[in-house]
């Protein structure tokens, strides 16, 4: 179980590289900074992808866990 | 902030060439980079819109393509099987089928069908995306003359043709330019 309470959340589920990260670009444009985003992707690229994606861009991956073939990260927005 | 830009060279007019031009081109832009493909020679064939749809992957002379049935199949009774059989026994399908009839299309529709089933995007699902994340796609001036095809016979969407020198300009004015020739 993650500390942190989702604002929004993205399920990515079935989708492979890179529609994770495009969608995760695309979902935290609707929120406001500071706001969280939980992202759910069933793929294993993301795991490296979506901190790439976070570093790059300013936004902040506060948790990642990993359960059951999930990987689920929370970003909050800058 | 530096400006930062990839500008990707598509040269190649199959499926599997086709995709990685655009999942790097919309990637990159998503990560905040400015993007530009330039599409020369066959990778024309990507953003045309007829051809688009009819891109291909050929068994033959592509040692490197492995016998993948789609999960699908697989998973269906006897032709599950058959398919489990046949990647036991052969690492790709042998050069020879390669020369049959239909082979080409047969494989393009398996590896379609696989990559539906593993959740890869289609060409024109990214072609969409990369629109979207203002991915700036520039036909080549020079291979739609050498081909015949029209601004009109491409997508919509596109920069007006362009020649090297522009694309060469294009990637210098940035302070940190990258090139992928793919």
């Amino acid at each position: 179980m993650a500390s942190v309470t989702a604002d929004k959340t993205l399920d990515t589920s079935g989708l492979n590289c890179p529609l994770p990260v495009l969608k995760t670009k695309k979902a935290l444009e609707e929120l406001q900074s500071g706001q969280v985003l939980e992202v759910i992707s069933t793929d294993p690229g993301s795991k490296a992808d979506i901190p790439a994606f976070c570093q790059r861009t300013g936004h902040e991956l506060v948790e990642t866990v990993e359960e059951g073939g999930k990987y689920i990260f929370y970003i909050k927005k800058k | 902030m530096a400006t930062e830009r990839l500008a990707i060279i598509a040269t190649k007019g199959t499926l599997d060439w086709a995709y990685p031009p655009l999942i790097l081109a919309s990637t990159a832009a998503s990560l905040g980079v400015e993007t530009a493909i330039f599409f020369t020679f066959y990778g024309l064939n990507i953003i045309h819109k007829e051809k688009m749809k009819q891109l291909k992957i050929a068994p033959i002379g592509n040692p490197g393509m492995p016998m993948a049935f789609p999960p699908s199949v697989k998973k269906t009774p006897v032709a599950g099987q058959l398919a489990g059989l046949m990647e036991a026994i052969f690492p790709g399908p042998p050069q020879i089928m390669g020369i049959i009839p239909g082979m080409t299309d047969f494989m393009t529709a398996m590896m379609k069908k696989t990559m539906k089933d593993h959740g890869v995007a289609s060409v024109e699902e990214l072609i969409e995306l990369c629109k979207e994340a203002d991915v700036k796609l520039i036909p080549c001036q020079m291979t739609m003359e050498l081909f015949d095809y029209k601004y009109e016979d491409l997508i919509d969407g596109l920069e007006p043709p362009g020649g090297a020198a522009t694309f060469i300009n294009y990637v210098l004015e940035a302070d940190k330019p990258m090139i992928i020739f793919v």
